[in-house]
């Protein structure tokens, strides 16, 4: 074994307390160090934190960032979600391809770089997108693919790219990017002007108790997708057994076509940290983790230095703002490049140093969480709220929305439309009202709440934005007259294939064969019978699924086979003499001619 | 709180004790719930979903769902039938399944399911995976292609055994189980005696040198369907 790796292993592991609970922190580091954590890796790891060496590959070979095979020291990740290929990413894919000379999934021979997909980035606002390394480029044509690659090429080090700074904190020094906000409507709530901490003092200047009855009495519900009452929750997990309690901020946003968060993280910090510490008051927490995807690892250092200077004014860390007995504090776990993270109970077993499984329920996060103890796990949008429903009330909080949810919302909306970019908008809001607002009054369809939420018609653009019609967690994406919306639904199941944690048969298999189908179809060897077999099969993984990934994944294929079923019928036929279209003998014999060196003669009737 | 639950299955009034799941509950009860990963002294893995049942309308495993008073819980339905149908076909079609060749037919949990379900013929096209055999170790063969990931294996060497031999890697349709080295189960310290050993359901983790012990024909499943061992219990 390599002194260098073992000693750099150790070091690592020592710097994480030898503890395994931390293994998403140590192999991230081993990752980042040598672009690969091998086999001999593993073992050391193995050896290092006291556990065995098959629990470091179980974790290791769940993260799409880790990997037991050497990567280049950069790695270019273009991200192929459905609207960044609406916008064109299959050519820039050809142009990465032809400037670097190799395919996606190699590494260029001299090791220096790694070309792959990735699933959505949250850049669908200003797609085609890139990660290089924790660097995102946005934007993307040939021409800059030409351009970035030439560049790279020069240091192979993605923090010299030279690229412009996107707006308000992404000019930041710490965070140094390209991004853009793409803030488009302002709300009263989110993005109106407000007194940072206002909230935090009204709050402990009231019981624990009383905040929760403020939040509740608010009817702040969950804005992550669920739509759960907070104020419920805090609830539940304060009144649950045992002093010791935690408080995660869910950033992982992965749901293709959502980036509200990406927006919040970079202009609402404070606010988010606010929201967590009054959440921690309430339930009784003294720590709290924020969980970042790694996809938004630029903005890690940024964050970091936020909770530095909460630190250093006590609004964070011992008997904050002289209240004796609140001590509160933050840290940021790192994700690694799975969507399935973003279902709680992935989340707290990746914050655990596990795969992402979800867990079994019950019993529930707030009774049982993080390392067995009550947890609440809120979305990064929901905690941003609160200091505003401290410092305003809970009355003005409800002064705007629907009847049955309060307030605004924060809509990701991109695809075809002029004005792609984040929307404070009150819930209630029509979806014509909407369309008109971003500048997409010709759509043919929208995908509201992502690819687990549904995808609607024109016969369904006068209902209503809010938890009891159209609910969504944030994701609008709108697809023109000319999409064809069959294709659209094989794309996002494509996304639910790879993202399905292979936990339970249904979401593992099921989704597979649902894509399967759909590529049949598309390829027009459909059969009428089909759309029957993906209606049911679809039903049954909805059914029968274990966690939420699993039984929403169908909803592409479902709602698309009941809202665009004439795409589906004009792809299918029934064939005249009777018999399944879907043999290819050409293709068939194709390895045993490649192997022969022959070409097969097929004698036709 | 009271010592005993009561609870319906299929509108028969079934009683159980506090802590206990659907499942266990029903076996007392002699009503046999459809199962795979499910296994008496191991914690209910909860991954195969084929023990799915409505309770008070809302699809939950049985195998994890612990029982409350007054449930309304639905098992012997045809849409339920339907459902677990169409994951043992998912299953069937996920591996590589040959049963006339293979050492666990008549024995084996998957297929006797399929047959109990009425199930004669795949209904979804082959995937056709690639899956490793490791043949290495003197007393055992991992076939994979065979492997329903129920996660048994997995839970008995690491609850029962104190050895976590295996654990899964990878996500998604390439999860599969692994052993505890850098390669083969020859290199572990898995022995034909521990837990793990014979607790899978199918023919993946098997025994060397005893397969055809018994003719098939002969065989568990051959007799009597999966199940009928908690339907004879029957009150
Ligand atoms: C597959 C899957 C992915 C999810 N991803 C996210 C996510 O990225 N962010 C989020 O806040 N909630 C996500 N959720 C919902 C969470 O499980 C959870 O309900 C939420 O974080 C709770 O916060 P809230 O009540 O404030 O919405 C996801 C759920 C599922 C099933
Ligand atoms: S539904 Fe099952 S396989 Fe899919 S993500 Fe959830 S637990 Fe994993
Ligand atoms: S494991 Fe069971 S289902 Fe699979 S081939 Fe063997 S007997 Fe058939
Ligand atoms: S090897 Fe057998 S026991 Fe282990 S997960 Fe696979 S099917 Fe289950
Ligand atoms: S037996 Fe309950 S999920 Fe497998």
């Amino acid at each position: 074994m390599s002194v260098n790796l073992t000693s750099a292993i150790k070091e690592i592991c020592k710097f994480c307390g030898n503890d395994r609970t931390r293994m998403m922190d140590i192999v991230r580091a081993v990752q980042q160090q040598f672009g690969q954590v091998s086999d001999e890796a593993m073992n050391y790891i193995a050896k290092c934190v006291n556990c065995h060496r098959v629990e470091v590959e179980s974790v290791v070979s769940f993260y799409v960032f880790l990997s037991k095979k050497q990567k280049g020291g950069v790695v270019i990740r273009l991200c192929n979600d459905v609207v960044d290929k609406m916008s064109g990413s299959e050519v820039v894919a050809e142009a990465f391809e032809k400037e670097l000379g190799i395919k996606f999934g190699q590494t260029t021979p001299d090791g220096k770089i790694t070309l792959e997909y990735a699933p959505c980035i949250g850049m669908c606002d200003q797609s085609p997108a890139a990660l290089f390394n924790d660097e995102i480029i946005t934007y993307l044509s040939t021409d800059k693919v030409k351009e970035v690659v030439a560049d790279i090429k020069k240091h192979y080090d993605p923090s010299k790219l030279k690229h412009r700074l996107g707006d308000g904190h992404n000019a930041d020094e710490l965070v140094h990017s390209c991004v853009h906000n793409n803030i488009r409507n302002k709300g009263r709530v989110i993005f109106a002007e407000f007194k940072p901490e206002a909230g935090l003092k009204n709050a402990l200047a009231m019981s624990s108790v009383e905040v929760i009855n403020e939040v509740k009495n608010a009817r702040l519900r969950g804005r992550g997708g669920a739509g759960f009452p907070t104020g419920m929750k805090w609830q539940f997990t304060r009144g649950a057994a045992g002093e010791k309690k935690y408080i995660i901020c869910n950033a992982d946003e992965g749901e293709p076509g959502t980036f509200k968060d990406r927006v919040l993280l970079t202009e609402r910090a404070d606010m988010l940290f606010e929201g967590m510490t009054i959440g921690g008051y309430a339930i009784g927490a003294d720590e709290g983790i924020l969980y970042l995807r790694g996809e938004y690892a630029y903005l890690r250092k940024f964050l970091e230095k936020v909770l530095a200077d909460r630190r250093s004014r006590n609004l964070l860390g011992k008997d904050i703002l002289g209240k004796k007995g609140f001590n509160f504090d933050v840290r940021i776990q790192m994700g690694a490049g799975a969507y399935i993270c973003g279902e709680e109970t992935s989340l707290i077993s990746s914050c655990e140093g596990l795969r992402g499984d979800p867990k079994t329920r019950p019993p529930f996060p707030a009774q049982k969480g993080y390392l067995g103890k009550p947890t609440s796990v809120n979305n990064v949008e929901t905690l941003c709220c609160v200091p505003r429903v401290l410092e305003m009330g809970a009355a003005w909080f409800v002064e705007v929305g629907s009847a049955g949810s309060p307030s605004t919302k924060l809509l990701s909306v991109s695809g075809d439309c002029k004005q792609p970019g984040v929307y404070e908008i009150p819930f209630g809001v029509k979806v014509s009202e909407l369309l008109k607002m971003v500048g997409a009054e010709d759509a043919q369809a929208l995908l509201i709440g992502g690819p687990s939420g549904q995808i609607v018609g024109s016969a369904d653009f006068q209902r209503t934005i809010c938890y009891d019609d159209l609910a969504t967690g944030g994701a609008v994406v709108v697809f023109g007259p000319e999409r064809d919306m069959v294709a659209v639904a094989a794309d996002y199941m494509e996304f639910f294939v790879e993202e399905s944690c292979g936990y339970c048969t249904p979401c593992r298999a099921g989704n597979v064969l649902l894509k399967k189908y759909l590529d049949k179809i598309l390829t027009g060897c459909g059969e009428p019978e089909d759309l029957d077999i993906l209606q049911k099969l679809g039903e049954s993984v909805k059914i029968t699924s274990r966690c939420g990934l699993g039984q929403t994944s169908p909803n592409p294929v479902l709602t698309t086979l009941k809202n665009f079923r004439k795409s589906y019928e004009t792809k299918v036929k029934k064939t005249t003499n009777g018999m399944q279209p879907t043999f290819d003998i050409r293709k068939a014999v194709k390895g045993a001619e490649t192997i022969a060196k022959r070409d097969s003669v097929i004698f036709v009737k | 709180m009271s010592d005993q639950i009561t609870f319906t299955i299929d509108g028969v009034e079934v009683k159980g004790k506090p802590g206990q799941t659907i499942l266990e509950a029903a076996d007392a009860a002699g009503i046999y719930i459809p199962r795979l990963c499910f296994m008496k002294d191991l914690i209910p893995h909860g991954s195969c979903r084929v023990c799915t049942v409505f309770i008070n309308g809302r699809p939950q495993a049985a195998c994890t769902q612990p029982i409350t008073e007054g449930a309304i819980v639905e098992n012997d339905t045809a849409e339920l039938k339907e459902h677990r149908k169409n994951i043992i076909d998912m299953l069937f079609v996920e591996g590589n399944h040959f049963c006339m060749f293979c050492e666990k037919s008549g024995n084996c949990e998957l297929q006797a399911m399929a047959y109990r379900l009425g199930i004669s013929a795949p209904k979804y096209p082959y995937l056709f995976p690639k899956r490793d055999v490791d043949a290495t170790h003197p007393d055992i063969l991992i076939d994979r292609n065979r492997c329903i990931l129920c996660g048994r294996c997995v839970e008995a060497s690491r609850d029962v055994d104190k050895k976590t031999i295996f654990e899964f890697v990878g996500r998604g349709a390439d999860k599969k189980v692994a052993v505890n080295a850098n390669a083969d189960l020859k290199d572990t310290d898995f022995k034909a005696t521990d837990k793990a050993a014979d607790v899978c359901p199918v023919g993946c983790i098997i025994k060397k040198r005893v397969g055809f012990a018994i003719p098939v024909g002969q065989r568990k499943y051959d007799t009597k369907p999966i199940g009928s061992d908690i339907e004879a219990g029957k009150k």
